[in-house]
């Protein structure tokens, strides 16, 4: 995909956020915007998946550990073909297959059940350990918030990885510098994030802007090449991003915009696709 | 009389594991640096490609698990019961019990037998914080065949399985010829009329041990063996309270949560029966020899039939 239609599609997948968080009422927008751009390039451009054939054996896997943006993942499998993009209305709803936070069993395109901070990198990692003992040629990449990183579990799984030299890895971490409290440095600093990681071993990728996509591209490029250790793309992106009233907004980090909100919103986006038409 | 056979469950479940390792490449074992206590060392030396060692860091272990999982592995995550399920619980429930993973737990070192390492290691909890996570199977073998055979009945099966081991060596009492291992399915070792003993693990030897001490004084004790806790034998813990009207249950752990409240539940709902729960009471073990500790905390075979003569 070229730029311009990558961005097209980021937008998309905005819509779909939106429109599922208001839908159920309930959701977690802020950081489902802020990896928009990494959703759009991992299932668009870099992955190999096949959404007539979600479970085919040497796909590359996904696991989000951040599961609580689960909206910005479904819309990039809705929009992707994995299911239909109306099913993102039902998000959150009793007897959806949209759960609250990512389910394997129930949505199609979903390689791990996820939510509990900390605990999807463990399993992204056990899926990198058995392809690499399977001599298999499938990447794993696992996204994970700033916050998230304060559990400890995330550094059991890095020092695991970072021993193990699993570069079949691809660690990604959205720091868009806020959690529910406040800002991650307030709260509990995690900063020096890239630090962190090459001291666990890591080929660390510190990425200036995660929501521009030739930076993102650069960086996935970086971390296929890396040979012997596992990859962390550090990236720095904005919480809320491109809803004009939830970028940089802690408010925004878990709850769902009102009807007036939800109009706002729409007509942003369809600003934004209006000016990538121009193009 | 013969010198009675002992072996430690834990180390059933080493050679077990490996036994199967010949027979199945996709069974992998994950130890979290307690290999040569947990005795999965047995199986390295035979495969070490197929242990991992995750170092000390258990919750990472169990999600490590659940991703081979995903990709088609079997594996057999190790520890002391007191890590293995306390310190993971959470990881268990959410990375491999909601996802439904067929991963299975080998937990060693269970309840106060552990003796020596004192109350931080003697896990006498894990049974019950198992049996809330839905799907779960949990098996607490009471012999060296039984374990073994319960490791290869968990291998086979599809789904989380919890396998409850111990430190201690025990008599091999399941050695018959006859000897058939089904989840799910409770073993009478003794008939009787008078009470029925429901026991697991290690208390199935000492509960058949107090049958004998009360059969000298006249009472007549049905002893089976539970060695599934979930899912529970409902039809023949129903079919033998109904027969004997007094239920006895004893193990080695907690008596909130376990062998004793599982069929409590059953019989409250189907058969409302005056039962004595026998295990450890609400509170933390110590450190002491295993027998010893079993002694004092009358899990023992006088234990157990000192509290039998007192309940009837």
């Amino acid at each position: 995909m070229t730029n311009l239609e990558l961005q097209q599609t980021a937008v998309k997948i905005r819509k779909g956020i939106i429109d599922g968080v208001h839908a159920a009422k309930a959701g977690h927008p802020g950081g489902s915007l802020s990896a928009a751009e990494v959703f759009t390039y991992l299932y668009f451009e870099e992955m190999n998946i096949d959404p007539a054939d979600p479970k085919k054996k040497d796909r590359d896997r996904f696991v989000l550990s951040k599961g609580h943006t689960a909206p910005g993942l479904y819309s990039a499998l809705a929009n992707r073909g994995f299911f239909p993009v109306e099913d993102l209305l039902t998000l959150r709803h009793i007897g959806s297959h949209l759960q609250g936070h990512p389910c394997v069993q129930h949505t199609p395109g979903i390689d791990a059940s996820s939510g509990s901070l900390g605990q999807g990198i463990s399993v992204a990692v056990g899926m990198a350990l058995a392809g690499k003992m399977d001599q298999a040629d499938y990447r794993v990449y696992t996204l994970l918030g700033d916050g998230e990183i304060q559990e400890g579990q995330v550094w059991e799984a890095a020092m695991f990885a970072g021993a193990r030299h699993l570069d079949n890895l691809c660690v990604i971490v959205d720091n868009n510098g806020l959690q529910i409290d406040g800002s991650v440095e307030e709260v509990n600093s995690p900063y020096p994030i890239t630090d962190k990681f090459a001291a666990f071993n890591f080929h660390v990728i510190p990425v200036e802007d995660g929501n521009d996509f030739d930076q993102l591209r650069a960086a996935f490029d970086e971390a296929k090449a890396t040979k012997g250790q596992p990859s962390a793309i550090v990236m720095k992106t904005v919480k809320g991003k491109g809803i004009s009233y939830m970028e940089n907004a802690v408010g925004w980090h878990g709850k769902a915009p009102n009807d007036e909100e939800y109009a706002i919103a729409i007509e942003e986006l369809k600003k934004a696709e209006e000016a990538l038409c121009q193009k | 009389m013969s010198e009675v056979k002992k072996i430690a469950t834990r180390d059933s479940y080493g050679n077990a594991l490996t036994a199967l390792g010949k027979e199945h490449d996709n069974l992998v074992v994950l130890d979290a640096d307690l290999a040569a206590a947990t005795k999965t060392g047995i199986f390295k030396k035979e495969f070490p490609e197929r242990h991992i060692d995750c170092g000390i860091a258990e919750a990472n272990m169990i999600g490590i698990a659940a991703g081979l999982a995903s990709c088609g592995k079997v594996p057999f995550c190790s520890s002391f019961a007191m890590f293995a399920a306390g310190r993971t619980f959470e990881q268990i429930r959410n990375s491999v019990g909601y996802p439904h993973l067929n991963v299975k737990i080998g937990a060693t070192h269970a309840g106060i037998s552990v003796g020596e390492d004192g109350a931080t290691h003697q896990c006498n909890e894990d049974i019950a914080l198992m049996r809330t996570i839905p799907g779960m199977t949990i098996i607490n073998p009471s012999d060296d065949v039984e374990a073994k055979a319960a490791v290869q009945a968990a291998y086979e099966m599809e789904g989380p399985v919890y396998l409850r081991f111990g430190r201690l060596a025990v008599p091999v009492i399941n050695d018959t010829p006859d000897y058939k291992f089904e989840i799910g399915k409770g073993v009478v070792l003794k008939e009787g009329t008078d009470l029925t003993i429901f026991a697991t693990g290690l208390e199935v030897n000492e509960s058949l041990e107090a049958a004998k001490l009360l059969e000298a004084d006249g009472v007549n004790a049905e002893v089976i063996n539970i060695h599934t806790i979930k899912p529970i034998d409902r039809e023949l813990v129903v079919k033998s309270a109904a027969k004997t009207g007094k239920v006895v249950t004893v193990e080695e752990h907690s008596i909130i949560g376990g062998l004793g409240s599982a069929v409590a539940e059953v019989l409250s709902e189907e058969q409302p029966t005056k039962m004595l729960r026998i295990g450890v009471e609400d509170r933390f073990g110590e450190s002491g020899p295993a027998v010893k500790l079993l002694e004092k905390y009358e899990l023992d075979a006088a234990g157990i039939y000192k509290k039998v003569k007192a309940f009837i």
